[in-house]
């Protein structure tokens, strides 16, 4: 347990970037669109979260600048993608490569920059419980946020009249459409919520884990939150178990080699992406005999309210 | 007709010979410089020294102007970075990573009135030269202050990648650490990546919770002594001073200074004095050195770092000089030998006193 314990809140901490990410992403997919620009998202939340940091000196307010900017660059992406109909892959790659540049041109004053963050507040009384008290609640504000989101959104999707919209828009556009509601502005908005999101965890890698910036500082991040998606098949629970995984494994690899053991390092790198893949399998298999596993039947489309399908 | 064919011709001539006229003689004041870069300049360390390399040369000679090319992958995208320099009149190029090596000797080959300069590799030619740093000898200066200021005896190493340069490194550093502090151990963690802040600050939590209560780091990022700053304990940085970082935790890092070389060369290419040579610098020329130490390194440590730094720039003594043992204790390097240039660009073995493997 004395081993165990530091992995454990380690694998939380480096998880939760991508655990926004992912329920920004699990929204939008939910949504019917595929947004691929998870990284540049996270990139731009980043710089921007770190440069509004900088400036105000107040963190929080740099983390709602990101998520501001975020909501603004995925509005391009719905822009594309719900009015104009492009293709959602292309136009999510294109918004990587956009983030990617655009953080980095604009980042460059910024680098070697220190900023005061957010730190590290344990909850009162929680954090006293062994092991689950350093495990869980021994972090920063913005862990404890994603716990409670977690459960909001469970909550939101499967159980409220805004859940079962948002679940339809993706599965049948056109039903909701016939229902008498705007399927453009409900794909507008889960795409911006979803973009705020991704962005949000960029900031988090900026303002509270690291609180600096240096260019491609998310290092793949939003690519596996892209996987994680699948991984959790669109449900926020498994998604956070998905994130906490992926963490968790990149903290023990460190610490098998800290502690002199020989297992080579890379191949536990490899275990989150070979389960991923295991996912996708289970997946396909199991649509294969008629039950349908997550993935919203409209993801992908765009919707055009006069065409007959 | 054919009257037109033959002015078609003579203008041809014409322009090909003005064209001829206008490259040959270039007068020594107005040379370009073309310099390829593996990173961003804003990484904040390896190229960001190199720039600031670039800049000083640019400032000692007036007439010289030079271009950069950011974030160029080490393949194929060289040739055509360093064809385009070539082009547009460069005449000296540096090619700032050890994965251009071929890509140089290529392009080099179909411009020989051209001067290349490859860092870090080891294949030359007439009009290539090739240049690098001895920073595994601050490398083991750090780790006398290292040695000194721990008090768990275990120090904590955050490695990038397992190649020769990394592990020279980590080994002058055990060097340094050993001899002042013989039952201290370094202990080292691979992260497989050059650049990835949240790793490296991670990889360093877990080398503190497992004792370590000095730090040393070979990857690109300030996140180590970022981390180290937060736990409390110290921290040698790499690259450049880190000491932002870390305000009150930093003792020292090794770091560059490229302008040194890159004045070196651009005199030479000004002068028309350029020969390929292989240049490995190191305390003597300057080219690399220690950071200004922290406020909390004691003036006895201090001494036997001047001391150490003292044999070294003397040439009598360089830090791979035996008895040297591996980690299985086997004499590597007899009493008294030094080690060749040739075998410390290979290394692939850690010295005793180091905790961790290098995959193979």
């Amino acid at each position: 347990m004395e081993i165990l314990v530091p992995i454990l809140s380690a694998a939380i901490r480096s998880g939760t970037p991508i655990l926004y990410a992912t329920l920004g992403e699990i929204l939008t997919e939910k949504a019917g669109v595929l947004n691929l620009g998870l990284e540049g998202l996270m990139l731009l939340g980043a710089f921007s979260g770190f440069s509004a940091t900088m400036v105000t000196g107040n963190p929080w307010l740099g983390l709602a600048v990101a998520v501001l900017v975020g909501m603004l660059v995925s509005a391009i992406h719905a822009f594309l993608c719900v009015s104009m109909g492009a293709n959602q892959v292309v136009s999510g790659l294109a918004i990587t490569m956009f983030g990617t540049g655009l953080s980095a041109l604009l980042g460059k004053a910024y680098v070697g920059e220190t900023i005061r963050g957010i730190g590290v507040m344990p909850v009162p009384l929680l954090e006293k419980i062994p092991i689950l008290g350093p495990v869980f609640f021994n972090h920063d504000p913005l862990v404890y946020a994603s716990y409670l989101l977690v459960g909001f959104l469970c909550w939101f999707i499967a159980s409220t009249r805004w859940g079962l919209t948002l679940r339809a828009v993706g599965e049948n556009p056109r039903a909701v459409d016939s229902a008498g509601l705007n399927v453009t502005l409900l794909r507008y908005a889960y795409t911006m919520i979803g973009g705020g999101f991704a962005a949000l965890g960029g900031a988090y890698l900026s303002v509270v884990y690291t609180q600096m910036w240096v260019e491609m500082m998310t290092a793949g991040r939003g690519w596996i939150a892209v996987a994680l998606v699948i991984f959790g098949i669109w449900n926020p629970l498994r998604a956070a178990f998905g994130s906490y995984l992926f963490g968790g494994v990149g903290a023990l690899q460190l610490r098998i080699q800290a502690a002199g053991t020989t297992i080579p390092a890379p191949l536990l790198l490899m275990l989150p992406y070979v389960l991923t893949i295991a996912v996708l399998v289970a997946i396909s298999i199991k649509k294969g005999k008629g039950i349908l596993l997550g993935a919203p039947a409209a993801l992908g489309q765009p919707f055009h309210r006069e065409e007959r399908d | 007709m054919r009257k037109n064919w033959a002015i078609a011709v003579f203008m041809a001539f014409l322009l090909v010979g003005t064209a001829a006229w206008a490259i040959a003689p270039v007068p020594a004041k107005e040379i370009k410089a073309g310099f390829v870069y593996v990173g961003p300049v804003g990484d904040g360390g390896w190229t960001y020294m190199h720039d600031k390399g670039r800049l000083d040369m640019e400032k000692a000679f007036p007439g010289l102007t030079s271009s950069i090319v950011e974030s160029v992958p080490e393949g194929p995208d060289a040739v055509r970075v360093m064809e385009t320099f070539v082009r547009n009149g460069s005449k000296l190029v540096f090619a700032t990573s050890f994965g251009y090596m071929d890509f140089v000797q290529e392009v080099a080959k179909k411009h020989p009135d051209v001067v290349f300069m490859h860092c870090s590799g080891y294949k030359s030619a007439p009009n290539v030269g090739t240049y690098f740093g001895r920073i595994y000898q601050p490398r083991y200066l750090s780790g006398l202050v290292a040695g000194k200021m721990t008090k768990s005896n275990v120090i904590g190493y955050v490695a990038a990648n397992p190649i020769p340069e990394v592990i020279r490194g980590i080994n002058a550093f055990t060097l340094g650490v050993r001899k002042v502090n013989p039952k201290a151990k370094v202990k080292v963690i691979w992260l497989f990546s050059w650049f990835d802040p949240g790793k490296e600050k991670e990889a360093t939590k877990a080398l503190i919770d497992s004792g370590a209560d000095v730090i040393a780091m070979h990857a690109d990022s300030g996140a180590a002594p970022q981390a180290a700053e937060e736990a409390k304990v110290w921290v040698v940085g790499y690259n450049n001073d880190m000491s932002k970082y870390a305000p009150t935790r930093h003792l020292t890092a090794p770091v560059w200074d490229w302008g040194k070389l890159y004045k070196y060369t651009a005199d030479k290419v000004v002068k028309g004095t350029w020969k390929s040579e292989s240049i490995w610098w190191g305390l003597k020329e300057k080219m690399v050195g220690l950071a200004p130490f922290g406020k909390s390194v004691p003036d006895s440590v201090k001494k036997i770092v001047a001391a150490e730094q003292a044999k070294i720039v003397s040439g009598k003594w360089d830090v791979f000089t035996g008895p040297i043992r591996d980690q299985a204790g086997k004499v590597k390097i007899e009493a008294g030998k030094r080690m060749s240039d040739g075998d410390m660009l290979s290394m692939s073995w850690f010295v005793q006193g180091v905790e961790g493997t290098i995959p193979k």
